[in-house]
């Protein structure tokens, strides 16, 4: 059972993580244009330089 | 790919190409410098669906020379472009646009704030801290539920401390909405949902720390950050819903925004919105253009087009001295108008005060929610309190009818009390409404009909009677010939009528198709047009000898020379959808009226040709008040669809109202839902889905009741663990928000 001393920690600083992450990408205003965010990955580069 | 970038429109042919419309507004005085010293312009762009759409648009603008951004948003078809000072004149973007195929509108950065949702962003906060520690709690609970009777006491005591360290602090964090709206109530000596959620919070962290105190068995630490997870994305659904309406509206409304032309004192012509407008100034007013403000012509002759104002078809002449009020639209010939009242105190402000009597009728209206709760507190509260008096003095009372009862103590009688709490606590309740609200407008969005709130569809489902406005609405406020006639005198009155604006000579033209326009035609407006022998007019001016025909339609009458004048008579056009739309609501059992402002033999002709029986024309802005009125005192729940500013005291004294998009601001403000697109058959859907969403809302409502009417004695007999508490309320939330996407399974069969 000493395993969880450190197990434990390490799920909740995991978890963590996740949710700073989500902070993160809410404040940069990832969530403002869904509908354009799916679409635009259909969009070429135009610096893509097909080999 | 190349070759459909060329094309105009959508390269996806998602949706037609956007054809050239005469944008009143002049971009100009929408630009504003950004902190990067760059101008920037936001417009609207109608017609873009896809990603093609998005790189023909992007690319297309940076390719303007001075263009330094160019970012489509595409769930809000804004485009937001920057270029360097002096680069290019902000109307080369519009025209840009044009030739790709969209629409495109500059936006009144006035009218359309670009306000970040600082509510919704902060309840998306709170949502991801209750199911971060959720989650995580259930981490250390299903370990200690799974080990039941191996797990050593210690160590279940030491998962109960971890899981209060992170449920403590993140559920008061996470419920501080609810604190708040509940405090607000209790101030107000009233209860709402969010006092009983608040006073479970308060109770059950408690509890469940006392009970860790003295090493126990159960603590609600789960529990409790689990129903604020699922409260909040109800709360989160419903603000989002209101959120996305406003924005909407505000965007349609903020297209419409005109700008003035003014004369500055030293002669030169600047554009300005019509917000900057003061008394005394001298505006232009071309043909085509709507007058923002109240004014008085000081030079120029003309006729106004009044339909929006009193849904008179006819236009009305106007001369030097004539006052012009704000919302009227310029017709033939340029005016020059001094302007006496600002936009916000113009004529148009005055009906603002009607509309606001109208609206407080509606204040009344309690949303389904609102019952439900109104229900729902007091009997929690007695249920949990009687379970507590029941637990704690129960065994003393049996003792004293004689039976062998030992007392179960505070902590017992606690703890059950607390979990009636709990497992009443709303959480099917409070995304039962939303939850079906979200998934009912977000099909009809899709489908173009703009609905303004969650209690306009449940108040939408409820209409029994329907009641039109004609011109505008019911009709397209386009008149059409109707005379049969010779098709040689018909050409050579179209000539004549090819250089006019009035909408009687555009109708002419319209229906003797493409021709040239006769040299050397002077228009003398408020009478007619003329060249050489040929007159075409009104009857006073083309064919003064000749009766009047007295069937009150519109006409046109034209002669030449010594022939005999020729009368042309005309009627308004009705949508084309009216008839099936007029029947398709009856088919629902929706009585169907007609009450217009127009001559009452035109009304009469419209209502004939939608097939309506009741009409009445003549009827004043406060006529249709009182209609409304006296359906309402007759029980009945009309909806009013009306467009113009005549219309928006009916608008709001209706139970339900619609209102075109091309209605003015003051009457879509005052409907609760806004038809985008020509036809009217979207209102009947719109009621459809409104009927569909009521009904999954009450089944919704009757599926909570259901749950608490089983989950709350065994609460109060003292059955409940946490883990059947964890699985009931997981279990109910989802069950009510499958049944409301059942709606769209439904939808998309039909």
């Amino acid at each position: 059972m000493n395993v969880m001393i450190v197990l434990i920690p390490i799920a909740l600083f995991m978890a963590a993580v996740g949710l700073a992450a989500f902070f993160w990408s809410l404040r940069s205003g990832q969530y403002e244009d869904l509908e354009g965010a799916a679409h635009r990955v259909l969009i070429p580069d135009d610096d893509d330089v097909p080999s | 790919m190349a070759l459909a970038l060329s094309e105009p429109g959508c390269p996806s042919g998602l949706a037609p190409a956007q054809e050239r419309e005469t944008q009143r507004a002049d971009p100009a005085a929408f630009v504003r410098r950004d902190a990067s010293g760059h101008d920037t312009l936001e417009l609207m762009v109608q017609g873009a669906k896809c990603a093609g759409c998005i790189r023909k648009i992007e690319s297309g603008l940076l390719a303007l020379p001075g263009v330094t951004d160019a970012r489509l948003n595409l769930s809000t078809s804004r485009l937001c472009v920057a270029w360097s000072p002096g680069a290019l004149p902000p109307s080369a973007i519009i025209d840009a646009l044009t030739r790709m195929g969209y629409g495109a509108a500059a936006f009144d950065p006035a009218a359309a704030i670009r306000r970040v949702d600082e509510e919704g962003r902060k309840l998306l906060r709170y949502l991801a801290v209750a199911g971060f520690a959720a989650m995580n709690i259930m981490m250390f609970s299903v370990p200690v539920w799974s080990g039941d009777g191996e797990m050593g006491e210690g160590t279940r005591t030491l998962l109960h401390w971890i899981s209060a360290l992170i449920a403590i602090p993140a559920a008061l964090y996470a419920a501080q909405p609810f604190f708040r709206s509940a405090w607000k109530a209790l101030r107000a000596r009233r209860a709402n949902m969010d006092v009983p959620i608040s006073l479970a919070v308060f109770l059950t962290l408690g509890i469940s720390i006392a009970e860790t105190l003295q090493q126990g068995e159960h603590a609600y630490f789960d529990g409790i950050t689990m129903l604020l997870f699922f409260l909040l994305i109800g709360r989160y659904l419903d603000h989002r819903l209101r959120e996305q309406a406003r924005t909407a509206a505000r965007d349609l409304l903020a297209l419409q925004s005109v700008t003035a032309s003014r004369i500055e004192p030293d002669g030169r012509v600047v554009a300005i919105g019509a917000g900057e407008i003061g008394a005394g100034d001298r505006l232009i007013l071309a043909a085509g253009d709507r007058a923002p403000v109240d004014g008085v012509v000081v030079e120029g002759v003309s006729d106004l087009d009044r339909s929006m104002l009193t849904g008179e078809t006819i236009p009305q002449a106007v001369r030097v001295g004539d006052p012009i009020h704000a919302g009227v639209i310029n017709l033939s010939q340029r005016l020059i108008v001094r302007a006496t009242a600002r936009a916000q105190d113009s004529s148009v402000a005055e009906l603002a005060r009607l509309i606001e009597a109208g609206e407080q009728g509606r204040a009344r209206f309690v949303r389904l929610a609102e019952k439900a709760a109104a229900l729902y507190v007091p009997v929690v509260h007695s249920l949990a309190l009687a379970t507590f008096l029941g637990w704690m003095f129960g065994p003393s009372l049996l003792r004293i009818a004689g039976f062998d009862f030992a007392d179960v103590g505070l902590r017992v009688a606690l703890m059950n009390a607390v979990a009636v709490l709990i497992i009443t606590c709303p959480c099917a309740l409070g995304l039962a409404v939303p939850a079906v609200q979200v998934v009912a407008t977000g099909r009809l969005f899709k489908r173009g009909v703009l609905v303004k709130s969650g209690d306009a569809l449940e108040r939408l489902a409820q209409v029994d009677v329907a009641v039109f406005d004609k011109t505008g609405t019911l009709t397209l406020g386009k008149p059409r010939l109707v005379s049969t006639v010779d098709p040689a005198v018909l050409q050579a009155a179209a000539s004549l009528a090819r250089v006019s604006r009035h909408p009687l000579s555009r109708a002419l033209v319209e229906a003797a198709g493409p021709g040239a326009a006769v040299k050397d035609a002077r228009e003398r407006p408020g009478e007619g047009i003329e060249a050489g022998r040929m007159r075409l007019g009104r009857r006073s001016f083309a064919a003064p000898a000749c009766d009047d025909a007295a069937d009150g339609a519109a006409e046109l009458w034209f002669s030449n020379g010594e022939a005999p004048p020729v009368r042309f008579a005309f009627v308004d056009t009705l949508r084309v959808d009216a008839k099936p739309a007029v029947a398709a609501l009856r088919a629902r059992g929706i009585a169907v009226e007609l009450i217009s402002g127009d001559r009452p033999i035109a009304v009469e002709a419209a209502a004939r040709e939608a097939g309506i029986e009741h009409w009445s024309g003549g009827a004043s802005p406060s006529d249709k008040t009182a209609r409304l009125a006296a359906l309402r005192a007759e029980g009945k729940k009309p909806l009013m669809i009306g467009d113009g500013l005549n219309d928006a005291a009916a608008l709001a004294a209706a139970y339900a109202s619609a209102s075109p998009g091309t209605a003015l601001e003051a009457s879509q403000a005052a409907s609760d839902i806004v038809l985008q697109g020509a036809n009217l058959m979207p209102l009947v859907e719109a009621i459809d889905v409104a009927k569909m969403a009521r009904a999954r809302a009450l089944e919704n409502l009757r599926f909570s009741a259901l749950y608490n009417v089983v989950a709350a004695p065994l609460a109060a007999a003292g059955f409940l663990t946490p883990l059947i508490a964890a699985l009931a309320m997981s279990g109910s939330s989802l069950v009510v928000t499958l049944n409301a996407l059942r709606l769209q399974l439904r939808w998309s069969r039909t």
